[in-house]
């Protein structure tokens, strides 16, 4: 049942994933974009982390999507783009390729060691996803998190200088 | 004897039962107040402008909004030529279907028991507890943009673009001053599950005998949070005073100018499918969901319908808000009360 659920969803993500990159109109592109976060939302779920998918729709889908869009809509990126540039195509594609064969090599290369960690489907139905996270974030990596937070703080000064003609 | 739940696994016709009532019953209740919300409004508005309102189709004109359904679905569905008609005709859809998906994690009444075989079995008059309820509703809020943003993008229409482009940035600024404020809710509660939060809210309040002629409503804990939360929202669901969007004296009908016939109603029931769902999201989370002197769902109800005519009053008594007005209160007022707000609460909940 999982599985096949799995499965269908995995098509969906793809098959909307390519045509994020096929559409010839923006706007196509960022809907079918919108699609693929969903469904990674649908696979976060499966993966008993559902405080995830609920940020990888609040995020993602829900505030980063609709600035690409409201952008698209500002510069009026007309209804079709009307030539198709095949520049680089060649040279991307061989990458794609080498990196998925590195890729499944690095994976297949030798026995995984960590497989299994503390945080099991028990523990999780005993505290709450968000409660471990919640945990992990502000007890165990409270000076990453600090660090990674300060780095935002400096992007929204600078996006702020930057924005204003007069500081 | 404690009641058994239904689950899946070990009774799954029974689940599947309770599961389809509550999903039809949920979703049929909230199209008839939809259908009727709009009576209401004109009714109500009308009243309040010393004008009758509908008076004469059915008795006292109850069958309006049936006939005003009709008209609009057998008319023609037109789509401008010029449009770009997937996403034209996809913005209904996706204006809609949110509103009405929120409507999953709202709890209605108290946990429904019956006794089948022998076992005595309890049903939470819920559709689903998710564990992190609030958490979908703001995401739920979060793609009910794409709607509007669409329909002012694909209409390709001067007045539909303007639409779109000031609903954006008004549902951005808004939808982080009402998620703010809901935060410090879930810092009283210690949960995100809807249940939880209706659960938490029993009792008098704040556990003190003496006053417990008032129930541990969060309105009396958090009376900034209510406020920040009621305004945002109304807001994030463009009603009157924040109906720049579709701001007729200035924008023809804004971003649903182009759209006729179905799309159009649509349009119409999601806003007050949207009203709905804020309404009963804000009876959940400040007035203690189904709690009070009837019996479950009569008190959840009764609380929605008072949320939908302050609604309806406040768009009867304010003019509609200026654009920079509307920017400076939700980022230079709004944004940092929420903030306050929840360090205020922090501080509060560490000292007791």
């Amino acid at each position: 049942m999982e599985a096949i659920l799995f499965y269908l969803t995995a098509l969906v993500a793809i098959v909307s994933a390519v045509f994020v990159t096929q559409c010839r109109n923006p706007i196509n592109s960022a809907l079918n974009l919108i699609t693929t976060f969903l469904c990674l939302a649908v696979f976060y779920v499966m993966l008993e982390s559902p405080f995830m998918a609920a940020i990888q729709i609040m995020v993602y889908a829900g505030a980063i999507m609709v600035l690409i869009v409201f952008v698209i809509m500002l510069l009026n990126l007309g209804l079709a783009v009307k030539t198709r540039y095949t520049h680089g195509l060649a040279g991307g594609g061989v990458l794609a390729a080498i990196i998925l064969l590195l890729a499944n090599y690095f994976i297949r290369a030798g026995e995984a060691t960590g497989t299994g960690g503390e945080i099991t489907s028990e523990v999780i139905a005993k505290y709450g996803h968000t409660e471990l996270i919640g945990r992990a974030m502000f007890v165990d990596f409270l000076l990453p998190f600090e660090i990674a937070s300060i780095l935002l703080l400096v992007a929204i000064v600078g996006a702020v200088i930057l924005s204003k003609r007069e500081v | 004897m404690t009641p058994e739940v239904l689950t899946l696994s070990e009774t799954p016709w029974l689940f599947t039962a309770a599961m389809l009532i509550k999903v039809i019953v949920a979703f049929v209740v909230t199209l008839l107040i939809v259908a009727y919300a709009t009576y209401a409004e004109r009714k109500i508005i009308g009243r309040m402008q010393t004008r009758l309102g509908p008076t004469m189709t059915g008795p006292m004109g109850l069958l309006q909004p049936i006939a005003d359904g009709l008209k609009l679905f057998f008319k023609e569905d037109i789509i401008p030529s010029q449009a770009h008609w997937f996403a034209f005709i996809i913005a209904p859809i996706m204006i809609l279907a949110p509103a009405f998906l929120s409507i999953v994690v709202i709890p209605f009444g108290a946990d429904f028991q019956f006794t089948y075989d022998g076992t005595l079995y309890a049903v939470p008059l819920q559709i689903t507890d998710l564990n992190i309820g609030v958490l979908f509703i703001l995401a739920m809020a979060g793609l009910g943009v794409y709607g509007i943003v669409l329909a002012g993008l694909a209409s390709n229409s001067k007045y539909s673009l303007l639409g779109g482009i000031r609903s954006t940035a008004q549902m951005i600024s808004y939808e982080l001053a009402a998620g703010l404020s809901i935060v410090a809710i879930f810092m009283l509660s210690e949960t995100l599950s809807m249940r939880g939060i209706v659960a938490a809210q029993q009792g008098p309040l704040w556990g003190l005998e003496s006053l417990s002629f008032l129930p541990n409503w969060f309105i009396f804990s958090q009376p900034l949070a209510f406020l920040l939360f009621i305004v945002g929202s109304m807001a994030e669901i463009n009603r009157t005073p924040f109906d720049l969007p579709e701001a007729e004296t200035e924008l023809v009908s804004g971003f649903c100018t182009e759209y006729s016939a179905m799309k159009y109603a649509l349009f119409f029931m999601a806003e007050y499918a949207n009203m709905i769902t804020v309404s009963a999201i804000a009876a959940t989370l400040f007035f203690g969901g189904w709690a009070g002197p009837f019996y479950g769902w009569i008190n959840f109800l009764l609380k929605v319908f008072a949320f939908m005519f302050f609604f309806i009053w406040i768009r009867a008594t304010f003019p509609r808000l200026r654009y920079d007005q509307l920017m400076f209160l939700g980022w230079k007022v709004m944004l940092p009360a929420a903030l306050v707000n929840i360090v205020i609460t922090g501080i509060a909940i560490l000292l007791w």
